[in-house]
């Protein structure tokens, strides 16, 4: 059913710590590993080794810079995956009740098999959490583990979502935020933990904790300014695309 | 946002089916026997299949497509699919009835013009609903698109019944829908991401740092988001799209419209004008993907 359920008991998600995240990438990589090796379907790659490698992948690092107004720009990495929001919007708008919240714990879920490829969740998400899988043309998504996380085999340190227990830098933690006392409650009251686009209603699950303030000697010189020239538009090579290029160029 | 052809033909030919098929279930003077209501019925479920059909070319898994009528309590593609489905089906059971018995159900056919509209409308809505493309959310997207249903099934009504004089109301229909477009457009380019809040500072949370700026995107090649959402090679010919459909979508079918009401020509000189309107319909459902600006490219330095 892609109508929203009441309010779970627990509310499980991601704590993801920008002041700590060194941008190694490595819990996108064990997720694409564990999400492709495990007993899920794979995530698929087309032209892998090829020149034009493309794939689904439910976990990326952006790398931003950010420029306060009288010191030098920091960089921040920012890792991404699904924020399993209270009011998914990714879930409503689904036709075939294959997009889902989980009633129990809140986690976002596609069931493959009902998924029609329409893509309509990947627009409704405005974090780009969704992927559609280029092999299997389904929607593909961070299950938040759920293979991992309730497995009775995995040893006991195993259970926890693959991205969280291979980061080296511990910026990722997992927990029920419905508990007070769990960390990710604790870590995101110290800390001050954020939604991402709070305008967009979403009202995510995960948070995200911000950078700590730069200590040390604060410099007052500021850095060249970016030259915020105009995005230079790309060509179409080939295909219709291309064709329509040329014949728009043409006319004007 | 990428405007896939599929998307864009589905659009445009079921907006005209479903707007023909509205004329002939309020009743739309037809004559020359079951020929003729034949041809113009065959011409308003053919554009409105073939659009559906076309649609399903989007998906992954088109042969999965039935399930999507099961999820009518949230999803406006889900009731889409069914409100296409059941008309379609009423209008069969319509034609039927008018081609071997000859009498036009007015009660059915009410019934089938509603669920002609709402069939347009529900298109309108699987867009119009998005948080994430500001410039599609507002009441004024589904006007634009019953407007040019509307219209365009008009011409087509008026180039296969025989209404007598469709040429002025056709004109009225015509500079009423463009008027909705105009102010969609206008108000399009004051409902940019920006203008309603989100920035890439608000992406990130890191506004109260400073200026937040892409340094390195994730991956180094496209993906699947970066060519859906972030799509920007559409919008190149923006200004000259937006004038062709214009021209094709308004200008031409009008000035085809006042000669053939002046000069009494005969109805199927209208259908130039319908082939014109859709033709430049196309090119404005093309500008409604392409110039849509997706929240998940404040993440990708794009707008």
């Amino acid at each position: 059913m892609t109508s929203l359920p009441a309010p779970s008991e627990k509310r499980l998600g991601l704590v993801i710590d920008l002041d700590t995240c060194v941008g190694c990438h490595a819990c996108a990589v064990n997720c694409k590993e564990w999400n492709t090796g495990a007993g899920a379907s794979p995530l698929g790659d087309v032209d892998a080794y090829g020149g034009n490698p493309s794939g689904a992948w439910l976990n990326r690092i952006h790398t931003f810079e950010v420029t306060p107004a009288d010191a030098p720009a920091q960089i921040v990495h920012f890792p991404k995956s699904c924020l399993h929001c209270d009011d998914a919007p990714c879930v409503t708008v689904c036709p075939t009740g294959a997009s889902h919240k989980r009633a129990e714990d809140g986690i976002v879920l596609v069931t493959e098999d009902l998924c029609i490829g329409c893509g309509l969740c990947a627009w409704a998400c405005p974090y780009g959490a969704r992927e559609m899988d280029p092999v299997e043309n389904v929607i593909k998504k961070c299950t938040l583990c759920v293979d991992r996380i309730y497995s009775e085999t995995l040893p006991e340190e195993d259970r926890i979502p693959a991205c969280v227990r291979t980061c080296p830098s511990n910026a990722r933690h997992f927990g029920d935020f419905n508990d007070p006392g769990s960390d990710v409650s604790i870590l995101v009251a110290e800390r001050g933990g954020i939604d991402l686009m709070p305008e967009m209603g979403t009202r995510p699950v995960n948070k995200y904790l911000p950078p700590r303030p730069k200590t040390g000697p604060k410099t007052r010189q500021q850095t060249a300014p970016a030259n915020p020239s105009a995005a230079d538009m790309p060509n179409a090579e080939g295909g219709f695309l291309g064709w329509l290029d040329a014949a728009l160029e043409k006319l004007g | 946002m990428h405007p896939a052809v599929s998307v864009i033909f589905f659009t445009v030919a079921s907006g005209a089916g479903f707007g023909l098929i509205f004329l002939i279930g309020l009743g739309f003077p037809v004559g020359g026997g079951s020929g003729q209501a034949f041809l113009i019925s065959l011409i308003g479920g053919g554009l409105a299949v073939a659009g559906l059909l076309s649609s399903t070319f989007h998906l992954g898994h088109p042969e999965r497509a039935w399930r999507a009528f099961s999820q009518w309590r949230s999803s406006w593609l889900s009731r889409e699919g069914i409100a296409a489905v059941a008309t379609l089906m009423l209008f069969g059971v319509y034609v039927l009835y008018w081609m071997l018995i000859g009498v036009r159900l007015t009660v059915l056919g009410g019934a089938i013009a509603l669920g002609a509209a709402l069939t347009v409308f529900t298109t309108s809505m699987i867009y119009a609903q998005l948080k994430t493309v500001p410039q599609w959310q507002t009441l004024l997207t589904p006007l634009v698109y019953l407007g040019f249903a509307l219209g365009s099934g008009w011409l087509l009504a008026a180039s296969f019944g025989d209404h007598g004089a469709p040429e002025l109301w056709g004109i009225v229909m015509i500079a009423l829908a463009w008027a909705a477009k105009w102010m969609w457009w206008a108000r399009a380019g004051r409902a940019r991401l920006g203008d309603l809040g989100s920035s890439p500072e608000t992406a990130t949370g890191l506004g109260f740092i400073g200026k937040v700026r892409l340094l390195e995107k994730p991956h180094s090649g496209d993906n699947y988001l970066t060519r859906e959402m972030v799509h920007r090679i559409g919008r190149k010919h923006a200004r000259t799209l937006r004038r062709l459909s214009l021209a094709l979508g308004c200008g031409v079918p009008i000035t085809i419209l006042a000669i053939a009401g002046a000069t009494g020509a005969p109805p199927m000189v209208n259908l130039l004008a319908a082939l014109s309107m859709m033709a430049g319909l196309l090119a404005e459902r093309w500008l409604f993907f392409a110039e849509a600006e997706h929240a998940v490219s404040l993440y990708y330095g794009h707008r």
